[in-house]
């Protein structure tokens, strides 16, 4: 089950050269800069974009290969555009039935589920003029689901509202990410949304592939200068474990260790991210005791590496095969005389619970 | 008072007005469709031909159109030998006439309109599987509804105002090509001020409220 996608074009001041494996499930997010290509690469994909010189193959099935170019109405996709676009002369039935009559699934369980997913139950007789950002975000993706896509891709879904906004739907796309089976693919250039959102990393620079993995592993990468935040740090995956409700504290569980984290309410057994920095991991060859710190975790070594000033390095660790990003001082490296291989104590000053 | 004369003019103006309104919206729909959206360098060229009755003396106009229709012209001869004789100084000579002159009046509103939705709502159709012409019917067409009433009521008015090329194609047959206009001249000719007062008169107020009609549902729109 993979995405296969080979791109090339050029047009005068802009090309386009991609040549990507992605997972055929889970959210792929395309995150770069504003002209790296992540639009017109999502677009090319849809078939909106015709690029002459390409391939694309969809878990299996070539939507585009030598001699093959399936129109975009004739690919099974569902597209969500940065501005909800809902049809203005449609209300909002219409606009979700628009799209569900042509594949010919008049499934009303299918068409309850998308409903109540998105939460759009009440909206149904409204008319997209009287709707909030928010809500025709949530109409626009329910549409797109109702298709019974076999890819569902995300142009900067949440870039056009205000923060208030991108709080409402966040959470609806977020859950999307268990009830689907099928991929996402996701243009980003917002951190929190890629940190919260993405299973599967690809940076586009210039048109060009940067670097392309699992999200973890990506942002862990000393050679990369993936900067999801303006600081070096990765993104963990873990559960709520225990609730310290005397001090307002959780505890959440991976597979390298456990970390204490402010509580924000998530019930014990969740699923959650925590983002860890770079500059928030300190490092020492010995448990340190007497230390208002209270995340330690034991780990290994894998490389060290440059950072953008030449007084500091950045130290990749493994934590029971968790990746970790650690900021040092090269006087600290040496001083401590670390090096891949050797066992440390991580130190880690402030957990983030990210959703 | 108004004489049957009269009445036959203004009933033969309305049928003119509408044969051509709906001849218009139905071939200006796919030239103004054309006009939106293509990239072709004949874009400007035919555009410009659209344009040219808005500029061009309908006696120019009329004169050309006599010319090639005329049993030596072009367009005479394939008439002539379609079997269906000769289009000046007929009804259907009118309605061509009428086409032609009213043509920007009706494509540029539907061509405005149809620019005016951009790529975005085609490409949403195109995700939701309609084919292109689907789109166009389902999306477009609907969309660019505002685009249509004008250009129907400016098609409609305008072929009911015209007079140089009604009176250099059609001539002034009495029940086959005379329209208001030419009637109120001929009343004028023969000094029948009443009647061309009657008939004038008619003209301003009808025009008037299409005019009207116009604003305000433009305004509805906004």
């Amino acid at each position: 089950m993979t995405i296969e996608v080979q791109f090339s074009l050029s047009w005068p001041g802009f090309s386009l050269n991609v040549d990507l494996q992605c997972p055929g499930k889970g959210v792929t997010a395309l995150f770069g800069r504003s002209g790296s290509g992540k639009t017109t690469l999502l677009r090319a994909i849809a078939g909106l974009e015709k690029v002459i010189h390409g391939k694309l193959v969809i878990n299996g099935e070539i939507w585009q290969n030598d001699g093959i170019f399936l129109p975009t109405h004739r690919r099974p996709l569902g597209y969500v555009f940065q501005e909800a676009s809902l049809f203005p002369h449609l209300s909002v039935q219409g606009n979700l039935d628009y799209g569900r009559r042509r594949v010919g699934h008049a499934d009303h369980a299918h068409f309850k589920t998308i409903v109540q997913l998105l939460g759009i139950g009440d909206l149904l007789e409204r008319h997209p003029k009287r709707l909030s950002g928010g809500e025709r975000q949530r109409v626009a993706i329910a549409r797109a689901l109702l298709t019974q896509p076999k890819i569902l891709l995300m142009d900067e879904p949440l870039a056009a509202l205000d923060q208030e906004r991108k709080n409402e739907v966040l959470p609806y796309i977020e859950q999307l990410h268990n009830a689907l089976k099928i991929p996402v693919i996701y243009v980003s250039h917002s951190p929190d949304e890629v940190a919260r959102l993405a299973d599967h990393l690809v940076v586009l620079e210039k048109g060009r592939v940067l670097g392309s993995g699992p999200l973890t592993a990506m942002l862990a990468r000393l050679d990369l200068p993936i900067r999801l935040y303006e600081d070096a740090g990765v993104v963990l995956e873990a559960v709520v474990a225990a609730r310290d409700l005397q001090w307002h504290l959780a505890r959440v569980d991976f597979p390298g260790g456990v970390l204490w984290t402010r509580d924000k309410g998530h019930p014990i057994g969740h699923a959650v991210r925590v983002r860890v920095l770079a500059r928030d991991i300190s490092l020492s060859r010995e448990p340190i005791f007497g230390t208002s710190i209270i995340n330690a975790l034991s780990t290994r070594i894998i490389a060290l590496g440059d950072d953008a000033h030449p007084a500091l390095c950045l130290v990749r660790l493994d934590a029971g095969g968790t990746p970790l990003l650690a900021r040092l001082t090269r006087r600290s490296a040496v001083t401590l005389g670390l090096a891949p291989g050797d066992q440390v104590w991580a130190q880690i000053k402030a957990v983030a619970l990210i959703a | 008072m108004l004489d049957s004369d009269d009445f036959a003019a203004i009933r033969l103006t309305f049928e003119l007005a509408t044969v051509t309104t709906l001849l218009l919206l139905l071939l200006g729909t796919p030239l103004a469709w054309w006009l939106a959206r293509t990239r072709s360098r004949w874009r400007g060229p035919v555009g410009a031909v659209v344009a040219l009755p808005l500029v061009l003396p309908p006696t120019v106009l009329g004169f050309y159109l006599l010319i090639t229709m005329g049993p030596d012209g072009p367009i005479g001869h394939l008439t002539q030998s379609l079997g269906l004789g000769l289009l000046p100084f007929t009804f259907p000579g009118l309605v061509v006439a009428s086409f032609l002159y009213s043509l920007p009046f009706v494509v540029q509103p539907i061509q405005n309109a149809f620019e005016a939705m951009g790529e975005r709502p085609l490409e949403m159709a195109a995700t939701l599987r309609a084919s292109p012409l689907d789109a166009f019917f389902t999306v477009a067409i609907p969309l660019a509804k505002p685009g249509f009433w004008t250009a129907a009521i400016l098609g409609f008015a305008h072929t009911v105002g015209e007079f140089g090329v009604v009176l250099m194609m059609g001539g002034n047959i009495p029940g086959v090509t005379r329209v208001v206009s030419v009637q109120i001249y001929s009343r004028v000719e023969a000094m029948e001020y009443i009647q061309a007062h009657w008939l004038a008169g008619g003209m301003v107020f009808f025009s008037f409220f299409v005019l009207l009609a116009l604003q305000i549902f433009r305004r509805d729109r906004r």
